[in-house]
């Protein structure tokens, strides 16, 4: 059991109490998409704008607790002028370290697991999470959101 | 306190252990309650010297199993003041027993327009179910109102049951910690002719319960919430409303006679026991139902209207306005299941705290999410005592929270 000050590392706090990119954006243009954690009853909702391939803006809201938000904040803040590709690393990355490794069904080796070179950066921060497992959907729910978001933005693009 | 807790906590083995270096302050019994020693041994000694099914089987020790099982059915029917062993069925959980009332009595007597009157404060388990009906029969649904104190609305009763065939409420709120009026509420559901079916999951573990007295044609309750095991629930029913309803799951034990045509039910209560029973958990429920008996309900009752009021006193003198406890503020209207907010901190933040101190707090909806909605929040940190918790379990669980404002800096 990590001690709380590895869980709730000063930068977690820091994004929880001063979320960056709070807000919303007309959709459309940009794409929202809700996500909740039916555990606890949190909600987020992502909004982004994409143009071309780049995720020109993004902003965040809904509610939730600290562990959630602050993941919400910092994703925002990594993934503002990424391209798409960018960011689908990124949530892969992250959701590595937080124990998670996507695989197929059919046994393809379609999961080449996250690339080594990408940086987590502040997200670093999070890494205590994956050693609270109740928590860890706390911290993934804005990711599993924002995958969903760029989906429906790519099936958007590809119509 | 009405109680000795120093002795009660001694008989609960788990109590006795501690949790990152300090005790274990276990305050989440309205999701599950700790087990006495005394259950914890009749189920061993079930399975160390009478495993065996029940019913049929002529050597001795199924003799023996099935005897202990009906055993623990008459103890359930005396613990709740029911009539006969006929109307104690044996049911998994609250859950399945509040789902057998909705699809075996709710599909032979409700029809589309019928109405079923439910409350806003009621557990999932007490809403889907007749949601479920209201998908495949076209009832009506109906929702009596709780106020902002945590207290259903009943001024406009007689004309909420008006027409209904079905009354469904909690007795006991197991967020706000409301124990309802059930007794008022019956007299006027029958009065209009409507059956009352009680979920008491939170309500018999912790007040003396008698069917007759409260105006109850079903009622639902677990087994792991009162000192028994979990898988283990039971639902109670007039034996002339089980007698009319076609049993709910078929298969082994629930049969008079089978033939390649058909078949025909068992007697009550086993019409509605297919399978094998837990056996094991039934015989340790009926220990659970002697441990608390021995204790005495009313003093049980007692104690927690005494811890209650020591409770609100002490969380409002330490922390004002800072804290939000929902429910009702006087004891003797609720339970000692304390739902609240604390200085804007998530519910999963405050019991993440709260577990680093060894405090058990469940965070959540509860299971009650239109109740949250009405209260307009998403979710509580909760707190909910019992028999083996007493004034040092509340102060351990002040000194938490006052740890995690310090942590989070308010």
């Amino acid at each position: 059991m990590p001690g709380l000050e590895d869980l709730y590392r000063e930068i977690v706090l820091d994004h929880y109490r001063s979320p960056r990119n709070r807000g919303e954006l007309p959709a459309p243009p940009a794409h929202r998409t809700e996500g909740f954690n039916p555990l606890c009853g949190d909600e987020i909702v992502v909004y982004l704008q994409v143009d071309g391939d780049i995720i020109t803006d993004v902003k965040i809201g809904g509610q939730g607790c600290s562990i959630s938000q602050s993941s919400a904040s910092m994703m925002s803040a990594a993934i503002k002028g990424k391209t798409v590709q960018e960011a689908r690393s990124l949530t892969r990355a992250f959701k590595a370290m937080m124990s998670i490794h996507e695989s197929t069904l059919d046994g393809s080796d379609a999961d080449t697991g996250p690339d080594p070179s990408i940086r987590l950066g502040d997200l670093e921060a999070l890494r205590g999470v994956a050693r609270v497992p109740v928590r860890i959907k706390c911290a993934t729910l804005s990711w599993n959101t924002l995958a969903q978001g760029l989906d429906e933005a790519e099936d958007d693009i590809a119509v | 306190m009405s109680l000795d807790v120093a002795a009660i906590k001694k008989d609960f083995p788990l109590l006795a252990r501690d949790f990152n270096g300090k005790p274990l302050v276990y305050i989440d019994s309205a999701a599950t309650s700790q087990k006495p020693r005394q259950v914890i041994d009749a189920i061993t000694d079930y399975y160390e010297n009478y495993n065996a099914n029940v019913h049929r089987g002529v050597f001795g020790i199924a003799e023996q199993a099935t005897n202990a099982l009906e055993a623990a059915r008459d103890k359930v029917r005396l613990f709740i003041g029911a009539a006969s062993c006929a109307e104690i069925i044996f049911v998994r959980n609250a859950t399945e027993a509040l789902n057998l009332v909705a699809h075996s009595w709710g599909r032979s007597n409700l029809h589309k327009g019928d109405v079923v009157v439910l409350t806003e404060l009621e557990h999932h388990s007490n809403i889907v179910p007749w949601q479920q009906l209201r998908t495949e029969l076209g009832i009506e649904l109906r929702f009596i109102p709780v106020d902002a104190s945590g207290h259903l609305v009943l001024d406009d009763l007689a004309d909420m049951v008006d027409g209904a065939k079905m009354v469904s409420i909690s007795a006991m709120s197991n967020v706000l910690g409301t124990v309802i009026p059930v007794r008022r509420i019956a007299d006027v559901a029958h009065a209009a002719g409507a059956v009352v079916c009680l979920d008491a999951c939170q309500y018999v573990p912790h007040l003396p319960c008698d069917v007759t007295e409260l105006g109850a044609d079903f009622l639902a309750f677990s087994a792991h919430k009162m000192c028994g095991p979990t898988g283990v629930g039971v639902l109670y029913g007039r034996e002339a409303l089980l007698e009319a309803m076609p049993p709910f799951l078929g298969g082994g034990g629930m049969i008079k006679d089978v033939t390649l045509d058909g078949f025909s039910a068992a007697e009550l209560p086993w019409k509605f026991e297919a399978g094998t029973p837990a056996i094991a958990e039934i015989i340790g429920f009926g220990a659970a139902i002697d441990y608390l008996n021995g204790i005495g309900m009313p003093a049980i009752r007692q104690h927690e209207i005494e811890l209650a009021a020591y409770t609100l006193r002490t969380l409002k003198g330490r922390f004002g306005d800072g804290i939000t406890i929902y429910g009702p503020s006087e004891p003797s209207e609720r339970g000692a299941v304390f739902s609240f907010g604390f200085g804007g901190l998530h519910p999963h933040d405050i019991s993440q705290v709260l577990d680093d101190h060894g405090v058990c707090v469940r965070a959540g909806h509860h299971c009650a999410k239109p109740l949250m909605r009405k209260l307009g929040i998403g979710a509580t940190a909760r707190a909910s005592l019992y028999l083996y918790n007493d004034e040092s379990d509340v102060d351990a669980l002040a000194e938490a929270l006052a740890a995690a404002a310090k942590f989070f800096g308010f």
